[in-house]
């Protein structure tokens, strides 16, 4: 199973994704960012990071990058995509995911081990939890508090696609604290908090984050 | 200053409407020079006439005035640091004093290099720049190795916590070692936040970083091959930071002196980011002979130190450099220290694909000169010369001082005022509240309000990181090779003696990596004094080398460089002389390291060590009487090395589940540092005098905790390490029998309000912000 982990210029946890990639027992492809090359990967990720050092607003030059037009047209066609810090960033600057993420409401980065509840266990990333269940992964970032017009969130709440919501504390502020969202056919996923940084015990909080890489290999085989 | 050289290039003056070339130089003598204003010594300027047989020229001048600068040729220190060169030859060292960082052997043909520096005086007029680009000098350091940076540290000082200066300065520098680490994506993983009175108007700001790269790889920082093009690659130059290491640097800060911004760097981590990646690929395909970082200094040191550590000819073409400022005058050109540039040595073959990786990378980069025959740098401006110097007069052969020295006239006095005579608590509710005090002052508090403003997990290597003793990075994921690193520096120590000083924090960094289960291996240095012009002050620096020094050739420790910060002092009042010592170890197996927080009910807690009363200099007296006398903790090398020992072999045979090292605050502060890390307290019981057992600050000790007791205390008596029973962890408090019973709650609650307290709360906001109330998308 090939998971493509792209890299835009600025990208930090390229390595880490595709890490737990390997680890959940995928391959992992190295996508470039200037390439109109996808290598025939079945899913991808965009890590964490600074991708043109946040610059503009974060997100919103990688969003135009050359390899995301394929993703985005890609994900229109059902390829499973994770956006993860600042990839979340990017799906919601390409269009792909609702609402923005704008600065913690307390303007500090902050990074700490963040409770989750899972609200979605039936997207293409997140099928190896359960609903309701409470994992621990990082959470680090200085631009992750969720924001959308209200009319919006409630859509969104209504139509169940908000997968993850903090739990124990609201580390940014985001709006009725939200941690993640999904597309309308639960196969592109973005968050704030970290899984690829609990994929191992000597150096995560847990190994809770392992599931959205294990999850998505079982989607590309359903589909 | 910038002014003035300005004034000399292009504006009104003697020299207007002429470039000051070589030639003119030649011609015009006896024209007056600003030396003073660039820092310069009248015999300094004088021996630059000497050297070149004339008068240099404006950009001549601006060269050797930075060059010079106490901060570049470590010119007072100089006679004094060789001490760390003459150290006996250490096997573990690949490379040693002299290049941008030493190179260490750790194992399975890995080399791990690492430096500590700092960035103080920048980081006093603009917290925020300053520190950030602190980060990134030294990043850019181990770079410059051929490493690939995996860590960073910050050791961090501050006037008294609640002073108003504090609070503009510390969040900034917060914010700003944070901002630059987290976009460069390197964990931070560890360090130190202190405050004293004393770094008032002077804090402390020193970053550490650590890089790690095969044997075959190491790069150095020098010009070979003539005809070689000598290519600058990175951002382009503008006219931040001109003169940052003479002017700040190098001098003290006076009360009524011009505002100094100017001379401070603005950082751009995205732009460090890629050129970091840039690097390592270059790197790759071996690229390179020789390459530098632009860090103090800038061009003038890039150039005249890759020259002179050469075969010593080089040739620049200066109108070809990138400007950010195209106003800008070829002094100040040479001066700039605009960050995240770095210049390359690289055989004309090999130009193309150089290019080629930087274009792929968003990296500038243009070819600016040539190495040349012969051994004098030359630098040219449309065409004109104005540079013609020998690089060595420039770089590796500055003044240097034997500066005068005398024992501080308050030292007896002050190593007379005994901290034994201090008002001792007696009764269990005195003890608690002493003990809370300590837990709770600025030094002692729960420090996550700045380190949750640090990536911790970034690479995914972090295996121990803030608030552990000391960071641990895996460097190779199917062995699990792994290193250690601790950054200790008790200036309090220091100030009543600072040979001692220095030997208590180097063996306070030994002891915190060899708590996590690492073998010591190597020192770095960064040296934080007042000014050299003063005797006092250059007595405690000559002192504290000797006793780092000395200390080192007892634990059979290279040093493999550092960093001497002078000039920290406002006015007449210079600061606490502050060694910042880091220590390498190496970790064969990181699945072995060793935490320090309990986790399991019903284990017992031993203490490793002699407890002695030494109350000078602790946290204790500074805490609760507010007085600072005596002597320090006696230093006992051996006990060290033995105790350092025992520890890897515990944690290799998987005798002990965590290990926390006792300094400042003592016992007091490693139990409540233990118990709170996962909220699991322990009944314990202190023999003889329970004041000294909770507070003395004797050394060589360590607290563990083991479901083996038995076995801990055989290994440990046949090692010859005293150990002393102290309880059995569990329940929700740390009880003394008879006399306490503290609860972790309370505890909890004083140890963490304190630094929101002081510098703010984030909670406060989250969560209270109503949905639909924000801007929308």
């Amino acid at each position: 199973m090939r998971i493509g982990v792209l890299t835009f210029p600025g990208s930090l946890d390229d390595v880490d994704a595709a890490r737990a990639v390997r680890l959940a027992g995928g391959e992992p492809v190295a996508l470039w960012h200037a390439d109109h090359d996808l290598k025939d990967v079945d899913a991808v990720v965009l890590p964490g990071g600074f991708s043109y050092g946040d610059y503009l607003r974060a997100g919103a030059i990688a969003a135009r990058a050359p390899l995301m037009q394929d993703v985005v047209d890609r994900a229109k066609q059902g390829l499973p995509v994770l956006g993860i810090c600042n990839g979340f960033q990017v799906l919601c600057e390409a269009g792909l995911l609702p609402g923005a993420l704008t600065r913690n409401s307390h303007l500090h980065f902050r990074n700490r081990d963040q409770v989750l509840q899972v609200e979605r266990a039936d997207t293409a990333w997140t099928t190896d939890y359960s609903e309701g269940q409470r994992i621990v992964i990082p959470v680090k970032n200085g631009e992750g508090r969720y924001v959308a017009a209200d009319a919006d969130l409630d859509r969104l709440e209504g139509e169940g696609r908000v997968v993850f919501r903090y739990v124990d504390g609201n580390p940014n502020g985001s709006s009725r604290d939200i941690a993640g969202v999904t597309s309308e056919d639960g196969r592109v996923v973005g968050l704030m908090p970290h899984p690829e940084h609990a994929v191992e015990d000597l150096t995560g909080p847990s190994t809770d984050g392992l599931g959205f890489f294990t999850s998505v290999l079982k989607a590309v085989v359903a589909a | 200053m910038t002014q003035g050289l300005s004034d000399l290039d292009t504006g009104p003056g003697r020299l207007a409407d002429r470039l000051d070339t070589v030639e003119l130089a030649a011609r015009t003598p006896d024209d007056e020079q600003p030396y003073a204003e660039l820092g310069l010594k009248s015999d300094e300027y004088a021996r630059i006439r000497d050297i070149l047989g004339r008068r240099p020229t404006t950009a001549e001048l601006a060269m050797y005035s930075v060059m010079w600068s106490e901060h570049c040729s470590y010119k007072s220190s100089k006679v004094h640091l060789r001490q760390f060169g003459d150290l006996p030859p250490s096997d573990a060292l690949l490379v040693g004093i002299g290049e941008n960082a030493g190179v260490v052997d750790v194992g399975d043909g890995y080399a791990v290099t690492f430096k500590v520096e700092s960035h103080n005086h920048p980081s006093y007029v603009e917290p925020y720049q300053g520190a950030a680009t602190g980060v990134g000098g030294i990043v850019r350091d181990i770079l410059t190795m051929g490493a690939r940076p995996i860590a960073v540290m910050d050791s961090l000082r501050f006037g008294r916590a609640d002073a108003p200066d504090t609070a503009r300065v510390l969040p900034g520098v917060v914010a700003g070692v944070g901002g630059y680490g987290n976009c460069l994506g390197l964990p931070n993983i560890g360090g130190e936040l202190l405050f004293d009175d004393c770094y008032a108007g002077n804090p402390l700001v020193n970053a550490l970083c650590v890089g790690v790269m095969k044997h075959e790889d190491v790069r150095l920082a020098k010009a070979e091959g003539v005809g070689n093009k000598v290519i600058l690659f990175g951002a382009r130059t503008g006219g931040d930071g001109i003169g940052g290491v003479s002017v700040l640097a190098s001098e003290t800060f006076d009360a009524e002196g011009p505002a100094k911004r100017p001379s401070v760097q603005v950082g751009d981590p995205f732009t460090e980011k890629l050129l970091i990646e840039a690097c390592l690929e270059i790197f790759a395909v071996d690229l390179v002979t020789g390459i530098q970082d632009l860090g103090g200094a800038g061009l003038s040191c890039a150039t005249s130190e890759l020259a002179s550590a050469g075969t010593g000819g080089m040739h620049i073409d200066l109108d070809t450099v990138p400007l950010r400022d195209s106003t800008l005058t070829p002094a100040e050109i040479l001066m700039s220290e605009s960050q995240e540039r770095m210049c390359a040595i690289v055989e004309p073959a090999k130009v193309e694909e150089f290019l080629a990786v930087c274009r792929k990378w968003d990296v500038l980069a243009t070819v600016i000169g040539e190495v040349t025959d012969g051994d004098r740098l030359t630098v040219d401006w449309h065409g004109e010369r104005i540079v013609d110097v020998p690089p060595r007069t420039v770089a590796h052969e500055g003044p240097v001082y034997e500066r005068p020295m005398q024992r501080p006239a308050d030292l007896d006095a002050l190593q007379a005022d005994d901290a034994a005579r201090l008002p001792r608590p007696v009764t269990g509710a005195e003890l608690e509240a002493h003990w809370l005090a300590v837990v709770s002052s600025p030094d002692g508090a729960d420090k996550t309000w700045v380190t949750e403003q640090y990536d911790r997990y970034v690479r995914g290597n972090t295996v121990l990181a803030q608030p552990e003793d000391a960071g641990v990075v895996r460097i190779d994921e199917e062995s699990h090779r792994g290193i250690a690193l601790s950054l200790d520096g008790n200036a309090r120590y220091a100030r009543l003696d600072p040979y001692l000083g220095a030997q208590l924090n180097l063996a306070e960094a030994y002891r915190n990596v060899a708590v996590s289960g690492a073998k010591p291996l190597a020192v770095t240095n960064c040296l934080n004094f007042g000014s050299p012009e003063e005797p006092e002050v250059m007595w405690q620096f000559a002192e504290a080398v000797r006793g780092l020094a000395d200390a080192c050739r007892e634990l059979g420790l290279p040093v493999t460089g550092g960093n001497v910060s002078l000039y920290n002092q406002t006015g007449d009042v210079p600061i606490n002389p502050t060694p910042v010592i880091g220590v390498l170890g190496v970790h064969d197996d990181v699945r072995r390291r060793v935490p320090s927080g309990w986790r399991q009910e019903g284990e017992t807690v031993l203490l490793l060590g002699e407890t002695r009363p030494e109350f000078g200099g602790s946290a204790w007296a500074s805490v609760v009487h507010g007085h600072l006398g005596g002597r320090p903790p006696a230093v006992d090398l051996a006990a060290e090395r033995t105790l350092g020992d025992l520890l890897a072999a515990l944690g290799r045979e998987g005798l002990i589940t965590s290990a926390h090292d006792l300094a400042d605050g003592g016992l007091a502060q490693t139990l409540a540092e233990s118990a709170l890390r996962h909220g699991v307290g322990a009944r314990l019981h202190l023999d003889g005098d329970p004041f000294t057992a909770l507070f003395s600050e004797s050394t060589a000790r360590v607290v563990v905790t083991t479901s083996d007791p038995g076995g801990v205390k055989t290994t440990a008596q046949w090692a010859g390490v005293p150990v002393t029973e102290l309880g059995t962890t569990g329940g929700a408090a740390l009880t003394v029998d008879g006399l306490l019973d503290l609860p972790l709650d309370e505890l909890r609650a004083a140890w963490s309000a304190t630094l929101p307290a002081l510098f703010g709360s984030p909670e406060a906001t989250i969560g209270t912000v109503p949905a639909g109330t924000v801007p929308t998308s």
